[in-house]
């Protein structure tokens, strides 16, 4: 087991490190490498209880797509680096902000921890507790008959957001030309060249 | 503690042992690949170093070690350097893995197929850290269109892993093998493959889907200010990652290891080999493609892969659920 605890710490303290730079590294970009590092230790404590499908879902969900959109936003954004330090800046309100955040999150988090501790049968009534099939096995047996609902339910939320971003930045832009693949393909050379009565001083429209 | 160290000495053993193979076998293909382009285009290809040419990569990778590394005055120092590093790390851990044959395997984890789509959704990093280090124009674009190229293209990939893993039921990779000894899957999920490996051209940045680095419009793309060792290194993870979908793909569609047909002058035949074959048979169709394709154009590159490829694939996976569940042919789960 002393492996196993040298491998806990070493990614532990990685991902505790990583997310102290996340809120206190000057440059932004630094700031979403640092987050990337920690999604990845963080991922990698997961796989080391055993929680292996988790983990890998973490890596591929918030690693390979999650954050790579952050980071183009930032590199889009073209965010300059923060001059004043965020201690000293006199008008800044990410402290107090990120402070009421960070205290509705603890108060969560107790609520959440509290009450697990003290609910006693939650591992007896647990259908999980079958030792000798994999994490994987285990979470697709419970996931479309025991919590279909939820499923669903958290599904059709993302759906809503997608569709609700999807209208928020749509603008049907004129004067775009579209390619119309079938019209290009089931075109004939009968159809294809026109003979134009062309009358003088006015010209003819040939593109529409 | 000296057990410890003993377990430590073989796996450091056995990776040395996956990597040089690997390394190798990169360099052989960049010269396959080059050949098959020149045989086309009714060229000789690269001929004179070696028989029949064999050593020209190992010629230019010593010319890279010797040439000078130029860092740009303006780049970010440890991104432009990490960039290269990240690209061939990924390129190569991700073999850890692939089972070459039964028990030839590293790594015979239960989420298998799961590690190899995180590693190779993880790609898109080094691409990005190298275009955005940079600081100048080109390599930028080039990185932008790559990492949106790669994130809609992973969607697909991501479907139709699903369809296949609907007809094992397992994410080991070693099980996806064995569960096609009867059929290979590429006979049932014939268009999936075909979305696959075209899938798999646009998430390596391979021609036609080569808009990252197209050299009319962007020099170089996100290698643009990259020289020497650096450069190589995006070239040998790039080559190593090409290598990685070949032999997913051949994982999931073309049976793995097992031979064609379970007969005897086929079955003496040692696994590795089958593999092998396979991959270099896919990586053959990579190398033709990219001869006889013309590039795309990228509004037509991200139609193709959220207006055909995605709902395609969401159909076919519907269409293999409910066979599968109609016919009574679920995989079971023995618990």
């Amino acid at each position: 087991m002393i492996a196993h605890s040298i491998f806990f710490y070493f990614f532990s303290v990685i991902a505790i490190f990583s997310s102290l730079m996340v809120i206190t590294s000057r440059s932004t970009i630094n700031s979403v490498f640092f987050l990337i590092l920690d999604f990845i230790s963080v991922g990698c404590l997961f796989i080391m209880v055993g929680a292996e499908f988790l983990g890998m879902i973490l890596l591929i969900v918030y690693v390979g797509a999650v954050a790579v959109l952050f980071l183009f936003v930032v590199m889009m954004l073209n965010v300059a680096e923060q001059k004043q330090s965020w201690f000293i800046g006199r008008k800044s309100t990410h402290i107090p902000t990120g402070l009421v955040v960070s205290v509705l999150i603890l108060l969560e988090l107790l609520v959440v921890v509290g009450g697990w501790k003290f609910k006693e049968d939650i591992m007896s009534s647990s259908t999980l507790i079958l030792s000798d099939i994999s994490n994987t096995h285990q979470l697709g047996l419970v996931m479309y008959t025991d919590y279909i609902l939820y499923f669903q339910l958290a599904g059709i939320v993302l759906l809503l957001a997608m569709i609700g971003a999807i209208l928020l930045t749509f603008r049907q832009r004129e004067g775009v030309k579209k390619q119309s693949y079938i019209n290009q393909v089931t075109r004939s050379p009968l159809t294809a060249v026109e003979l134009v009565e062309v009358k003088s001083n006015q010209g003819v429209k040939i593109d529409d | 503690m000296m057990e410890y160290l003993q377990i430590l000495g073989q796996e450091v053993y056995k990776i040395i042992f996956l990597l040089i193979p690997i390394l190798v076998s990169v360099a052989m293909v960049v010269w396959l690949d080059r050949r098959v382009w020149g045989l086309v285009q009714k060229r000789k290809g690269p001929n004179v170093v070696g028989p029949f040419g064999l050593f020209q990569t190992l010629a230019d990778a010593l010319k890279y070690i010797f040439k000078e590394i130029i860092i740009p005055a303006s780049a970010n120092k440890v991104v432009f350097i990490l960039a290269p590093i990240v690209t061939m790390t990924l390129a190569l851990i991700a073999w850890a893995v692939i089972p070459m044959s039964e028990d030839l395997v590293l790594a015979d984890i239960n989420v298998g197929v799961l590690y190899l789509f995180a590693v190779s959704s993880l790609g898109v990093y080094g691409i990005i850290m190298g275009g955005w280090a940079s600081n100048s124009k080109y390599p930028f674009l080039g990185a932008i269109r790559s990492a949106a190229q790669m994130v809609s293209y992973e969607v697909s990939i991501g479907i139709i892993i699903i369809n296949v893993l609907l007809c094992v039921g397992s994410l080991n990779l070693n099980d996806i093998v064995l569960a096609q000894k009867e059929l290979w899957y590429v006979i049932p999920l014939f268009p999936m493959f075909v979305i696959f490996f075209i899938s798999a051209l646009a998430e390596t940045n391979r021609p036609p889907f080569d808009l990252p680095e197209a050299e009319a419009e962007l020099v170089a793309g996100y290698q643009t200010e990259y020289s020497g060792m650096m450069y190589a290194m995006f070239w040998l993870g790039e080559y190593a990652n090409i290598l990685l979908m070949c032999a997913m793909g051949s994982i999931l569609f073309l049976g793995g290891w097992l031979p064609i047909i379970d007969v005897y002058p086929l079955n003496v035949i040692p696994a590795p080999v089958w593999m092998i074959i396979k991959i270099l048979f896919l990586f053959f169709l990579f190398a033709l493609i990219k001869a006889i394709v013309p590039r795309y154009r990228y509004d037509q590159l991200m139609r193709l892969g959220w207006k055909i490829f995605l709902p395609f694939s969401l159909v076919y996976l519907v269409l293999t659920a409910s066979f599968l569940f109609y016919f009574d042919k679920l995989p079971k789960v023995n618990i």
